[in-house]
């Protein structure tokens, strides 16, 4: 039995439980308890390092110790001699089967016309290492501990080259990929530059910033893992692994990477441990898995442990930037012009290329009608990991340029920030609003969500609480981030226009099971989102069927027809769309049987609440007798095929637009420099809300990644090109005593082009929380800038009247 | 070594090399999936079971240490059927996201509540510190061991 605990669009607080809605208790609205719960309390998850094959073997990665080296001999005999070790394969063994470089899936053009520069990333090192910890060779074994000890015999010989390190130098110095001069991929600009020159020229106050956008990595508690199967008999190969979106990952493996025709490789994405990006891609890792598997005609299992997820997941943001905003003698903002150096690692990912630039530069308008705006980004090679989407992707490194010098300047002009941001703020009635970088918003309403956050926080009681701060020796202080997003990705032509090597529909299939029950396919993914119980909900409500008679497949290239996976807050926006217009299509074609059996005209048959009825008469039939009739369909139209399953390919019309305010309060102790997050208020837009419990637990992780980024975490890299941060020991993320409880509100404002009207809830609060939390850590300290993440050694400084010692 | 060990009420005589982890012997040995492996330096918490009755981190303990002790682990504590007081206030409370953490964080959060008395928000978030969550920022766990913590008064 499904059970409902309550719902509310608009509940208030996450703490306060939420009100019940008294309509379907099981439909859209309500808080349905997660379904895909019942396995993970009671330990019965399956995830991919759960799974065992019969003869499995396993595979340990032989990993650069250096960041910047050429191989010159890989000697595998003494690790071929290693007991039980099976195999030894290189970057060479793969070269020779064909299997090609991992692509970048996203051509940025430069601001000059032509295509970024995008060098070979074969799985396997072939001849030169690139950052360290990059896989240079693949052993099997029958056991992990003998195919550690093999890993250790391979000896390799590497010639170190200087590594390039350091983002702010990196142009300046030697060529990490021949013919890549200046180490960059691309600069890349969107806006009208001579007019946001102009403009800043003219205005009555211009506050500048720099701005440094910290590396983190994602560390999903799942490290990744990949099985690999082969069937000779047949030639089909079977992946399991972790990813975010397998049918991209069998596309890109099939398409691009030649391991196997699309129709022989199946791909498998099972109970997923967390992704927050990191699982998108498609890594060496499980590219030599699968290969290797074919190779040994063995099942083949590979599972990261930490250490290799810290050197060899893809991380996140690592931006440097300046930023000017001008704003009139009346106080609006006349022009916003960013530069932004963005480290995009030793490779471009799957994604890497796009999130610093139509992820990032887009939404630099933010919520203001800020005219002119111009945006340059440099994509930076270094000898560091790759660099792609991690929560937000692109997205809370423009709120955190805007709201940051958004906050600068209220103090500068001495105006309350809530203020100033209101004074700027796009109005309901301007929508849909064309921005200067591209993006044409279709609704909202951002004073509603300033105006309950600035209630929830009690914004006019903080300089009481700020008193009694002060009496304690402690520092308090108060910061607002009022974010957008552009969610949903997305329209595909736009999408291929500006490069994407996929359009970004998402595909459905609503299947009618003979004695009435549904199963639905859909090619998005759940990896802690709980799109099991969302989209039964979803198709529940829209078929007027019971919840329980609604099961959710997903996750299975052998068993979903196609899809693009979940990044990007997508997957009810476009993937639920989809979902829609299949349930629409069923809806459609039994509406025909039924008008049959009730011998009326089809456009008099309506249908409501799981019945077709005929108009003006007491006839009627549930979904669940036409579909048994569609089954077994005796009494049936002649022109009408037998059955009632539906697929639909869902392509949306534009982005989602999400958006709200969040507010942050924070107390520094004045003697250790620890900043406790003492309030935190997240006020959201996310449209219309499927299931509250679940978005409000969305909006929760979201922020505790965003106060993490804030407060805690940073990924180093030594001048060498060495992890610093390479272990959860060195590497800080939020515990439960490093958070509070945090207040979630919601403010409703329909998406216009979706049939849903829903908008996407999963990033949103990493977006927004990180440029709040640092506005109250500025407010407090009364300073114009603390780097992320700002430590106690950082904030002790400051208090000492010292400047903060240069990180690493 | 030969080993024995009662796991879940079950007594288990194994055989296993003397460098064994109890986490590798609980998931490759006796198949008993829930409890995970998320690191490799005792920080994350994801194999946390009962050793004779007290939270540990399973991945620390080695073969020759589990000799003659009783584990509890995640299969051990209650049924799809009828869950144990905390299994069921995680669901309620909404606790979990990916699942990944949760078996062992559930196995923390009894330890926790079965060896402390008066706990709240506070002293909840502090002993639940050798856990870590990448997905709910922690507000529904609290509220679900606060919750459980109710119940399970009540029950005893």
């Amino acid at each position: 039995m499904s059970t409902s605990v309550a719902s509310s669009e608009s509940a208030s607080t996450s703490s306060s439980g939420l009100k019940p809605s008294g309509l379907n208790p099981s439909g859209i609205g309500a808080s349905v308890l997660r379904r895909e719960d019942a396995r993970f309390i009671t330990g019965n998850g399956r995830y991919t390092d759960d799974i065992r094959v019969e003869g499995q073997v396993y595979a340990v990665f032989v990993r650069s110790p250096y960041a910047h080296a050429k191989v010159t001999r890989v000697d595998i005999g003494d690790a071929l001699a290693t007991p039980r070790v099976i195999a030894v394969l290189t970057g060479a063994d793969m070269q020779a089967d064909g299997i090609g470089g991992l692509p970048c899936g996203w051509m940025v053009k430069q601001k000059d016309g032509t295509d970024m520069r995008s060098p070979n990333h074969p799985p396997l090192v072939v001849d030169k290492v690139n950052y360290a910890g990059e896989p240079v060779a693949i052993v099997i074994a029958e056991t992990v501990e003998a195919a550690r000890q093999g890993a250790d015999a391979v000896a390799v010989d590497y010639d170190e080259l200087q590594a390039i390190i350091d983002l702010g130098t990196a142009t300046d110095s030697s060529e990490i990929h021949p013919g890549i001069s200046n180490n960059l991929a691309y600069e890349w600009e969107l806006g009208d530059r001579a007019a946001t020159d102009a403009a800043l020229a003219s205005a009555a106050h211009v506050t500048r910033l720099d701005l440094t956008n910290n590396r983190l990595i994602p560390n999903a508690i799942e490290p990744r893992a990949a099985l690999g199967v082969f069937d000779a008999t047949t030639g089909e190969h079977t992946l399991y692994t972790t990813s975010q979106n397998p049918h991209l990952e069998r596309l890109v493996l099939s398409a691009f990477v030649n391991i196997a025709p699309e129709h022989k490789l199946r791909v498998i994405a099972p109970d997923v441990g967390g992704g927050f990006g990191s699982k998108i891609f498609i890594y060496s890792e499980e590219t030599a898995v699968i290969w290797a598997a074919r190779r040994v005609r063995r099942p083949v299992k590979w599972t990261a442990d930490r250490s290799e997820s810290f050197l060899a997941d893809a991380h996140g943001r690592d931006h440097l930037t300046h930023a000017e905003l001008g704003i009139d003698a009346s106080g609006n903002f006349v022009a916003l012009k960013v530069h932004t150096v963005a480290n995009l690692g030793a490779y471009l990912s799957t994604f890497g290329s796009s999130v610093p630039t139509y992820l990032y530069g887009t939404l630099l308008a933010g919520q203001y009608r800020t005219p002119n705006i111009h945006v340059e980004v440099q994509g930076v090679f270094t000898n560091t990991a790759p660099v792609d989407a991690y929560r937000g992707a692109g997205r809370p490194e423009a709120t955190y340029v805007v709201e940051r010098i958004v906050e600068n300047a209220a103090r500068e002009l001495q105006q309350d920030p809530a203020e100033l941001r209101r004074r700027n703020m796009i109005q309901p009635d301007q929508f849909p609003y064309q921005t200067p970088v591209a993006l044409v918003y279709d609704v909202g309403d951002y004073e509603k969500s300033l105006d309950k956050a600035l209630g929830l926080i009690d914004y006019d009681g903080f300089s009481a609480r700020r008193k009694i701060s002060e009496a304690k020796g402690h520092h308090r202080g108060i910061g607002l981030a009022c974010y957008i997003e552009a969610c949903g990705l997305a329209p595909s032509k736009l999408a291929i226009a500006l490069g994407a090597g996929v359009g970004l529909y998402e595909s459905g299939e609503v299947r009618m099971n003979p004695t009435g029950s549904v199963t639905v396919f859909t090619g998005s993914h759940s990896h802690g989102q709980g799109h099991e119980t969302t989209f039964a909900q979803v198709v529940s409500d829209k078929l007027g069927v019971p919840f329980d008679a609604v099961e959710v497949v997903h996750g299975d290239t052998g068993r979903v027809e196609f899809g693009l996976g979940t990044y990007g807050s997508r997957s009810l926006a476009v993937g639920g769309s989809a979902l829609i217009r299949a349930s629409e299509k069923i809806i459609n074609k039994g509406r025909k049987i039924a008008a049959h059996l009730m011998e009326g005209a089809e456009e008099a048959v309506d249908f409501s609440g799981g019945r077709f009825s005929l108009r003006d008469s007491n006839r009627s039939l549930s979904i669940q007798e036409v579909a048994f009739a569609a089954y077994v369909p005796g009494n049936y139209p002649d022109d009408l095929e037998p059955g009632l399953s539906e697929k639909a390919f869902y392509d949306p019309q534009n982005f989602t637009y999400p958006a709200g305010t969040h507010i942050a309060e924070v107390e520094i102790d004045g003697e250790t420099g620890v900043v406790s997050v003492v309030n935190f208020v997240a006020v959201d837009d996310f449209g219309r809300i499927i299931n509250p419990l679940i978005v409000h637990g969305q909006v929760h992780g979201g922020v505790a990644q965003g106060i993490g980024q804030a407060l805690l975490e940073i990924g180093l890299y030594d001048s060498n090109g060495q992890l610093l941060t390479g272990s959860m020991m060195d590497y800080c993320l939020p515990r439960a005593d490093d958070l509070p409880d945090f207040v979630v509100g919601t403010t409703v404002t329909h998406c216009t082009h979706n049939p849903l009207g829903v908008k996407g809830c999963g990033e949103a609060g990493a977006i927004g929380s990180p440029a709040a939390v640092m506005n109250a850590v500025t407010d407090a300290l009364g300073v114009d800038e603390v780097s992320m993440p700002a430590t106690p050694e950082k904030v002790w400084r400051i208090l000492q009247g010292r400047s903060p010692r240069r990180m690493a | 070594m030969q080993i024995t060990l009662t796991v879940n009420g079950t007594l288990r005589e194994l055989d296993v090399p003397e460098n064994t982890l109890l986490v590798d012997i609980l998931r490759e040995r006796l198949r008993l999936t829930g409890t995970h492996v998320g690191c490799d330096t005792s920080q994350c918490g994801a194999c946390t079971v009962h050793l004779n009755g007290r939270a540990v981190k399973s991945c620390t303990v080695l073969a020759g240490q589990a000799d003659g002790t009783s584990v509890l682990t995640i299969e051990g504590i209650g049924t799809p059927d009828v869950l144990h007081p905390m299994q069921a206030a995680f669901r309620e409370c909404h606790a979990l996201q990916c699942g990944f953490c949760t078996p062992c964080m559930i196995m923390a959060a009894i330890d926790l509540v079965e060896n402390h008395k008066e706990l709240d928000n506070k002293s909840v978030r502090e002993g639940l510190e050798g856990n870590f969550c990448r997905c709910t920022g922690y507000h529904n766990i609290v509220r679900a061991v606060l919750s459980a913590a109710e119940k399970m008064a009540a029950k005893a």
